[in-house]
């Protein structure tokens, strides 16, 4: 058995490394070895959990020493127990939406914000958080990226699982792939994000997001939302590019596009018709014929609807308008993102009550002559002109923990400071319609919490807790593991 | 002679309109600021005067020379530009020279675009001067170029005269082409990290014989020798010798430790010095090492996890480099980022706890000396480059953005005149969208196709030039 899982692990490093070093093949082992034995998560049968105990303590016990420099593994600990009671004491709390409180704490129990104001009732036990000089945010949520699908994107094909291949996969659900283990995900929650909605990518439609928590040891664990989107890539003249350079105008590719958008009307009406047919028949089994089973349009049911969110990826003004137009002609409940010009068509968004995920603040103009700084000011004036928005990175994982510079950087332009603490959290909660458990302090809400020394926007800042869940994680990642190990070396 | 004087009319009104929108103001006081002087702490109050080029005072209540602009200060905070020591911006037509795994004879000096957009975006984040580099497709690299970012100058302006020169080398991933075998492209020798130590070491074997036969030959002149013939000369190996003669420097792409330390060891068995290691990702785990040859480094900020060997790359690496008495900088190799390196060095107080003047050097002092013009930029003094800054706030915070940016104390980015141009912009769009050759056609078709627009590179390590790219 021993020298089976030994093996097993080697043959999946195998496949997994390029060329490196002995060190470097022995942490890949550690990474794969987390992502295909799940510690805490087994749940099911008796059997399986004897099984999983088993395999637990054999890969303990064989592999120990490898696993020492293991650098963001969650301790069982953390999931294993029950979740304590914190009182943080004497700190400085933005509620985001409510006033702030300059001395207050929060008390966090059973996994939520149980209290928030000036005094606080401190149950005998909790565990208390002396929070002088600083200051309590929600957490931060991102929801443009591809978290715990894609951890190398270039040279490491094996660990790439963000695009499915063809046109049509509503039911590619990212739910299924996000590797818990993705160093990205405590790289991401050290900073101050404590939520991701993680999306598939490319073709028409996409496949499913799912909104994380980011902190589990399984992606059901993780996730709030499982299948919270739809995302599009809304057909495009030249579409699947980069966004650079000039669109080719063709005719061919007029035709193209029309083309495409109409196999999505197509798609959208069939799950419409299937959704019926398969109520008609739940409700008449007797004298209504069984429909044939389609996953695909199962799968598109809920979003065809309207019942749930649909992305669409619009960048320029007349993609925009027509990716409304299309949802509203097919009774969708659309959120773009995207929308580099979507300041040109904010009065349009604002008409159709379009809400907008902004992933490309600090991305370079799309044309030379744009003014410098459009992108930047991008948010700034949607706000103005009253468009629900919020910032993302749109970064596939490695950089999500820079979300809150995005926000920054739209407030150097424009955007009031405490709007562009919002985008970042109470917005996106706002537009993925989970704001009754994330985005701001408030009891009753999901405790995800940070707690920085400073502005959280600032990159000077330094976050000192981070609670998801209701359960302070140590700021531990694979970074801080590798600077604890080398930052003394002589 | 009608030619003739139809060139002298075009060249007349090129003058013309360079005159005209090229700034004249003798002199600029910059008055009321909080100044981050990076060389001597933080003045509050103060004013800075530019003139002919140079900082020309730093004080209080200097006296405005007379037709000398003014700007009010207040509130505001005044830093060096920033200086990239890693770029690809202006760079036309390409970055790599691909073909060849030592292309030390080609030179990025003779592919400058003044007029690529980038520039301007980057004097509008602050940055106001580039170390220009070869890309990283091949072990040694071309040639690179220093330069000011001389918006609406010509492309001869902007290099900065009497830097030093330098060569751009590259180890691991993309000069072993790992990520670049694409059906169809033949490959090219390296194809490990052991063949880029074998094409380096080649190289310079080739380039100490040449030397010697330099040597030789005008050691036999010197004697006296009249039938002697000089060696014929090569272009490839000419750089290499002025880098054994500590002539050029050497700025090599580096991700993993290994690769760091091999080149130290060719380097100190050739008796040459690296001046910087570039990205050196893994430079933390071999800081001593780097340290101990009297290399620097120029790293990104946070940016990691990319390709394989990136993957170990961490957001400390600057600040244990530094701990370790690595003079560092923090630079873009990116059009994008190099509009916002002040975030990029605030950064580096988060992760490793620098202090803000230390954070500051990263962007300014540091990357002076690494390019070998810190006697002439990186800092406010009197008698350096007027090149410097005007923050709407402190630029380390991520609220503050640029209202000015002064090269050789000429304007060459100011906010308000930006915002003052748009309209102006918008309608003349609007002209030209309404022109005959952007009318649909009669048919009814869509417009005539506009050619696409050159992009030599777009972001951090986007080596791929055209032919690379499957189409």
């Amino acid at each position: 058995m021993k020298n089976y899982l030994r093996y097993f692990l080697s043959s999946l490093a195998g496949s997994y490394s390029t060329a490196s070093g002995s060190a470097r093949d022995q942490r890949k082992t550690v990474i794969l070895r987390r992502a295909f034995i799940p510690l805490t998560t087994v749940r099911g049968s008796v059997t399986a959990r004897l099984f999983a105990s088993v395999m637990i303590l054999i890969s303990l016990s064989c592999t120990l020493v490898v696993f020492a420099q293991d650098t963001d593994r969650i301790d069982p600990q953390l999931t294993n127990t029950p979740l304590p009671t914190y009182v943080i004491l004497n700190a400085r709390i933005v509620t985001v939406n409510g006033p702030e409180i300059e001395k207050g704490s929060v008390l966090i129990s059973g996994g939520k914000i149980a209290q928030v104001g000036a005094n606080v009732y401190s149950p005998a036990g909790a565990k208390e958080i002396d929070g002088t000089g600083l200051t309590v945010y929600p957490g931060m949520i991102d929801l443009g990226t591809n978290m715990g699908l894609v951890e190398v994107p270039t040279g490491a094909p094996g660990t790439v699982d963000a695009q499915e291949l063809g046109d049509m996969n509503p039911n590619a659900a990212a739910i299924w792939s996000v590797n818990a283990h993705s160093a990205h995900i405590a790289v991401t929650r050290v900073g101050g994000v404590t939520n991701a909605l993680s999306l598939p990518s490319g073709g028409i439609i996409s496949g499913q997001g799912a909104l994380l928590n980011l902190f589990g040891s399984s992606p059901r664990e993780m996730a709030l939302v499982p299948e919270a989107v739809l995302m599009i890539e809304f057909p495009r003249i030249g579409g699947g590019g980069f966004g650079f350079g000039a669109p080719n105008i063709t005719s061919e590719a007029t035709t193209q596009r029309d083309r495409r958008i109409e196999e999505l009307r197509k798609i959208f009406r069939d799950a419409e018709a299937y959704g019926r047919a398969q109520d008609a028949y739940r409700n008449d089994p007797k004298s209504v014929q069984r429909p044939q089973t389609d996953p695909k349009l199962a799968a598109l049911v809920p979003y065809a609807r309207g019942e749930r969110p649909v992305i669409f990826r619009a960048e320029r003004e007349r993609e925009i308008r027509a990716a409304i137009r299309f949802a509203e002609e097919m009774k969708l409940k659309p959120i773009i993102i995207g929308a580099s010009e979507g300041a040109k068509v904010a009065s349009f968004l604002k008409e159709h009550n379009v809400p907008v995920i902004l992933d490309g603040v600090l991305n370079l103009p799309l044309r030379e002559d744009d003014a410098y700084d459009s992108l930047y000011e991008n948010a700034s004036k949607l706000q103005a002109a009253g468009v629900r928005f919020c910032i993302s990175t749109g970064d596939s994982g490695a950089h999500v923990r820079d979300l809150p510079f995005n926000a920054g950087m739209a407030a150097a332009f424009g955007l009031p400071r405490a709007e562009a603490l919002k985008a970042v959290t109470l917005y996106p909660a706002q537009i993925l319609g989970v704001a009754d458990r994330l985005g701001s302090i408030e009891p009753g809400k999901l405790a995800n919490i940070v707690i920085t020394d400073g502005d959280i926007l600032e990159a000077r800042t330094n976050v000192k807790y981070v609670f998801i869940g209701g359960r302070q994680l140590p700021l531990v990642s694979r970074h801080t593991m590798l600077n604890d190990e080398f930052k003394d070396r002589k | 002679m009608k030619r003739l004087f139809a060139v002298a009319a075009l060249l007349g009104l090129c003058i013309a309109i360079s005159a005209q929108t090229r700034d004249i103001a003798p002199a600029t006081l910059i008055k009321n600021a909080t100044v981050l002087t990076v060389s001597h702490g933080t003045l509050t109050n103060t004013d800075v005067l530019l003139r002919n080029g140079k900082i020309a005072a730093v004080g209080q209540n200097l006296n405005a020379p007379s037709g000398a602009r003014i700007v009010d200060g207040t509130g505001k905070f005044v830093l060096p530009g920033i200086i990239d020591a890693h770029s690809h911006t202006m760079m036309d037509g390409s970055v790599n020279e691909c073909t060849k795994s030592v292309t030390s004879m080609a030179r990025t000096q003779d592919i400058l675009n003044p007029t690529a957009i980038g520039i301007y975006r980057e004097l509008a984040g602050g940055t106001t001067a580039a170390l220009l580099l070869h890309g990283s497709c091949n072990a040694i690299g071309g040639l690179s170029t220093t330069v000011k970012l001389k918006w609406g100058h010509p492309a001869g302006d902007f290099p900065i005269p009497g830097a030093p020169p330098g060569i751009k080398f590259a180890l691991g991933e993309n000069p072993k082409r790992t990520n670049f075998n694409i059906p169809g492209l033949t490959p090219r020798y390296p194809a490990t990290r052991m063949g880029v130590e074998e094409t380096i070491r080649d190289a310079f074997t080739r380039a100490r014989d040449y030397k010697r036969d330099w040597d030789d030959y005008r050691a036999a002149v010197g004697h006296g020798e009249k039938n002697v013939m000089p060696p014929r000369r090569d272009l490839e190996l000419e750089p290499l010798v002025e880098i054994l003669e500590g002539k050029r420097f050497v700025h090599s792409h580096c991700y993993r430790a290994d690769e760091i330390l091999m080149l130290i060891g060719i380097a100190d068995e050739f008796g040459f010095k690296v001046r910087t290691f570039q990205h050196v990702l893994e430079g933390y785990k071999v800081a001593s090492e780097i340290a101990r040859h009297g290399a620097m480094a120029s790293a990104f900020a946070d940016f990691w996890g990319y390709k394989m060997e990136a993957y170990d790359a961490i957001p400390y690496d600057v600040a244990i480099l530094t701990r370790h008495g690595v003079v560092s900088s923090v630079n873009s190799d990116s059009d994008e980022r190099a509009r916002r390196l002040n975030i990029e060095a605030a950064k580096m107080i988060r992760y490793g706890g620098l202090t803000e003047e230390e954070a500051l050097k990263l962007v300014t002092l540091n990357p002076a000396m690494q390019l070998g013009v810190d006697n002439r930029l990186g800092t406010i003094d009197v008698g350096k480059d007027a090149d410097v800054v005007v923050w709407s706030a402190h630029p380390l915070s991520v609220y503050a953005h640029v209202e000015q940016t002064f090269v050789d104390g000429e304007l060459l980015f100011d906010r308000q005149a930006d915002i003052a141009r748009r309209q102006q912009l918008e309608a003349e769009r609007k002209t030209l969208e309404a022109a005959d050759a952007n009318k649909p056609s009669p048919g009814g078709g869509p417009p005539r196709t506009p050619s696409e627009i050159r992009r030599a590179y777009v972001h951090a390590d986007d080596i791929q030039d055209r032919e690379d790219q499957p189409r």
